[in-house]
């Protein structure tokens, strides 16, 4: 009797929540991403927002949080909830699993290509006509150029380009670590400003009219040509570049307490989908998808482009580069 | 002790000067100028930029800056922590500047030190320590998760951090007023017979009201426009957990200049027409 | 003042005072010191004596004092002829003063760079007349503090040049003293412990000012790179106690900073008082 009666209520329950909300779920996620991912993330949210109604008649809204890679991890780690990572470095992400155990160990394996649905490269900006003649990575550390670049120690867009400098340099010095390192030091004794991210970097370029190179993403460079005028600005593509991979993840700690697992996994999934890899492209980052990657190959300067596997991944990298009196430090510890 | 900002009653700056000898005028105008060129310098040139900038597209792109859905939230959010955090630090000031001026006792140095210290705390450290009280890796982290309190990166932690950052505004307002005045005048309500509470409000608010409400001016401008510290503990996620200077910062990143600069140029209009007003009614108060 | 044993309320408002002190700031503040508890003595100082870290604190310490110096200078003038003199739209500049309260150090950063950028409109002016780049050299670091910094030093200076007893002047001036030896001898040396209490609340602030200076900085290490942006550095590199270290480090000079302050007003008064009973005696 007891039973029935919970079963009346329940039902009764449940009827006034179909009625208040119109039958679909209202589902909320929270995407947290690096910072030149805004207008990517904004077109592909609405895309999304459509695909997962048609299929499911549930509505998702998708919240953004756009900031440095290494403050969003950090942000992540101390309770941001986040339903997904969608960060500039790999390194980033797996914090999320060394300090916390949020993610699997091997998160890296659960979504196609290394977690990257995306990839993309870091070129050179320089103002119209090209005063300086920038060809190439040797070009920008001559002296007297200008250069911008964010820093490589709150920026993971600008250990990205840290690393491009470094893997030119090796090549073009048979693999000597002391010229790479004394090459990536002009390089940095050649920066105007450091700003804590990639997007601080472009407006003091843009905007402040500081130096005569900006050293930044593929897909932001593009971008400022959109917002800013082609007229204003050139993209010099340099022989050889690093072969960016932003990585994305399910939080899965978060996304199961939320009861988002799914609609989490299928976000991320759709990222690889055509229309995924379509705005992707529109957004100016390389898709993964060899058909759309066609269709936009010629947007692209054609690169050799090296992985940051060389290096033996970002953990390797980032001992050795980044952490206190590393490479980066020795840099500009060494003139003082 | 003395404070910043003392409140100061324009009415009294008139009286003040047929008192005092006259200067050369060369000396009068020269200092003049020096001072507003420095103003102008330092503070009219950034609040005209702010508006120029918000208005370089036009009124109507001013106007549809400003209707964006998470422009509202931000400034509703925005409304709200000053709700919150305004009314709590006034308690807490005229408390605490009841308690620092009219009684002796140990250690009064100090705790007016200690109140004194949000105001040189780095706001990087103001975000942190909350951070690292309540963050899923701070002290309290683990019971908060377990049920499902949340704090840090959400509504709660930008309160947190405003309280934090607004604390000492309204005490330092009032602590070297009622300093000075001293206590003779409830004393006499007092000894009349007069109730505690009924002396507070017919014998000290009436004297310290301008300063109270000069306090709260400034702890409510404070709260309105604090970024550094907010933006450690709110998350940035946009139209939830941004309040309106952290919404500045996005915009201006979006590339969106006439966003961030309306944006900005409410928070800085709204403190100068409250100042401008404060100082109007101060007018009209003294020359009644 | 003497104690008074008929005022009510000591109780209930000295512990409120206390207790909400300690909630929202002393326990929140607290958990610096107990984070830097997870080091020892050496690793301590081995954090802080770090070659960067040092020249952090050496950048912030200077621009700082710069800042302040300038704006105690200049602020001390501001406050002398909103208080003395009277002129067109005074109102108006005294309402203006608090802005920098008001206005999100963000954006603070955003528009002082813009204005002092080589191709803004002052530091094209300077670069062009005197050669000098403004922004994103430490000189754009104590602009932005200057900016912070005007409140806090008019403010201070304003009601004790208020209240300053122009008998004192009268006095003097009828005893044959020149204007300047009136300024130089009455009236500077009972401001200036308000103008040093200004300048120190101003130095204060501008050694965490953390918004308006990295827009502004240029952030080169060993160059512009202040103390806040390290702490900020050392908090996405994941090292959250070397961040505490320096922030402890921080926060016990401004502790020691602010004390020094009241006791100054402390002194400060008690001579001023004892000037004017001499004068008037």
């Amino acid at each position: 009797m007891n039973n029935k009666f919970t079963n009346i209520v329940f039902a009764a329950v449940l009827a006034v929540l179909a009625a208040s909300e119109g039958r679909a779920a209202d589902i909320n996620l929270l995407n947290v991403s690096y910072d030149p991912t805004r207008e990517l993330y904004k077109e592909y949210n609405a895309a999304f927002a459509k695909y997962w109604k048609a299929k499911t008649g549930d509505n998702v809204t998708v919240n953004q949080s756009h900031g440095g890679g290494g403050k969003q991890a950090r942000a992540v780690l101390e309770g941001l909830e986040a339903d997904v990572v969608t960060l500039a470095i790999a390194f980033d992400i797996d914090q999320l699993y060394q300090k916390r155990k949020l993610i699997p160990e091997k998160w890296q394996s659960s979504l196609p290509n290394n977690s990257s649905p995306y990839t993309s490269t870091i070129v050179f900006v320089v103002r119209k006509g090209n005063l300086q003649h920038i060809k190439d990575w040797n070009d920008i550390v001559k002296p007297g150029v200008s250069v911008v670049t964010p820093n490589p120690k709150t920026s993971g867009g600008a250990r990205w380009n840290y690393l491009a400098a470094w893997v030119y340099a090796l090549k073009h010095n048979n693999n000597d670590e002391a010229a790479a390192t004394a090459f990536v030091g002009q390089l940095f004794k050649n920066a105007a400003v450091l700003d804590t991210g990639a997007r601080g970097s472009t407006t003091s370029f843009v905007e402040r009219e500081i130096g005569d190179v900006l050293i930044t993403w593929e897909n932001e460079a593009y971008l400022v040509l959109r917002e800013f005028g082609a007229d204003k600005f050139e993209i010099v593509t340099p022989s050889l570049s690093i072969l960016t991979e932003p990585p994305v993840t399910v939080v899965e700690d978060v996304a199961r307490k939320h009861g988002t697992t799914e609609v989490a996994t299928e976000y991320l999934k759709y990222l690889y989908s055509k229309e995924g890899q379509d705005i992707i492209g529109k957004n100016f980052y390389r898709p993964t998808d060899p058909e759309i990657a066609a269709k936009y190959a010629k947007q692209f300067q054609p690169l050799e482009l090296v992985k940051i596997d060389q290096f033996g991944g970002w953990d390797v990298a980032q001992k050795k580069h980044f952490s206190d009196d590393g490479v980066f430090d020795q840099i500009y510890g060494a003139g003082k | 002790m003395n404070a910043i900002a003392q409140p100061i009653n324009p009415a009294r700056l008139v009286a003040r000067q047929q008192k005092v000898l006259q200067d050369a005028d060369w000396v009068r105008w020269g200092l003049v100028a020096i001072a507003v060129g420095f103003i102008t310098l330092f503070i009219c040139v950034p609040l005209g930029l702010v508006i120029f900038q918000a208005f370089s597209k036009g009124i109507a792109a001013y106007w549809s800056a400003l209707s964006q859905p998470d422009t509202l939230s931000a400034i509703k959010l925005t409304l709200l922590t000053a709700l919150v955090t305004v009314p709590l630090n006034t308690v807490f000031g005229v408390a605490a500047a009841w308690a620092i001026t009219r009684f002796e006792f140990k250690g009064k140095s100090l705790l007016t030190t200690l109140i004194d210290l949000p105001f040189s705390v780095s706001p990087v450290i103001s975000g942190l320590i909350f951070v690292l009280l309540f963050g899923a890796q701070g002290w309290f982290g683990e019971w908060l998760s377990a049920h499902d309190v949340k704090i840090i990166f959400a509504v709660p932690g930008i309160i947190l951090a405003t309280l934090f950052i607004t604390f000492p505004f309204v005490a330092r307002q009032l602590i070297p007023l009622m300093q000075e005045m001293g206590n003779q005048e409830e004393e006499a309500a007092l000894s009349l017979g007069a109730s505690g509470w009924r002396t507070f409000w017919s014998v000290t608010i009436p004297n310290i009201k301008w300063a109270l409400l000069y306090g709260v001016l400034l702890c409510n401008a404070r709260a309105m426009g604090e970024f550094g510290a907010v933006s450690v503990v709110s998350g940035h996620i946009r139209g939830l957990t941004n309040t309106l200077p952290l919404h500045v910062e996005v915009s201006y990143n979006d590339y969106d200049v006439v966003g961030a600069f309306a944006g900005a140029s409410i928070l800085a209009g709204l403190a100068i027409v409250t100042l401008i007003l404060k100082t109007a009614l101060e007018w009209r108060q003294a020359n009644r | 003042m003497s104690k008074s044993s008929i005022m009510p309320g000591f109780r209930p408002t000295i512990g409120f005072t206390l207790i909400y002190l300690g909630l929202v700031v002393l326990i929140p503040l607290s958990t610096l010191v107990f984070k830097s508890f997870q080091l020892n003595w050496d690793d301590y100082v081995h954090i802080i004596t770090n070659k960067r870290v040092l020249s952090s604190f050496r950048v912030s310490f200077s621009t700082s004092l710069a800042a302040a110096l300038i704006a105690g200078f200049f602020g001390f003038i501001v406050a002398w002829v909103l208080v003395r003199y009277s002129f067109y739209g005074k109102r108006f500049f005294h309402a203006l003063i608090d802005l920098p309260f008001a206005l999100p150090t963000a954006v603070a950063g955003i528009v002082l760079a813009t204005i002092f950028q080589p191709s803004g409109f002052l530091g094209k002016l300077l670069i062009d007349t005197f050669g000098v780049q403004v922004a994103f050299k430490p000189l754009g670091i104590v602009m932005a503090l200057i900016f912070i910094s005007i409140p806090f030093v008019v403010r201070t200076v304003e009601p004790v040049l208020l209240e300053f007893e122009s008998s004192m002047e009268e006095a003097a001036s009828s005893l044959g003293a020149t204007r300047l030896q009136v300024f130089g001898k009455i009236i500077f040396p009972n401001v200036f412990p308000a103008l040093l209490t200004g300048f120190a609340l101003a130095f204060a602030r501008g050694v965490g000012e953390y918004g308006s200076v990295i827009f502004i900085a240029g952030n080169i290490p060993y160059v512009s790179e202040i103390v806040p942006l390290l702490i900020v550095t050392k908090l996405e590199q994941y090292d959250e106690v070397g961040a505490t270290a320096i922030a402890l480090t921080m926060l016990v000079i401004s502790f020691v900073l602010l004390l020094l302050i009241n006791l100054l007003q402390l002194c400060g008064c008690a001579s001023a008082q004892d000037n004017s009973k001499e004068v008037r005696t």
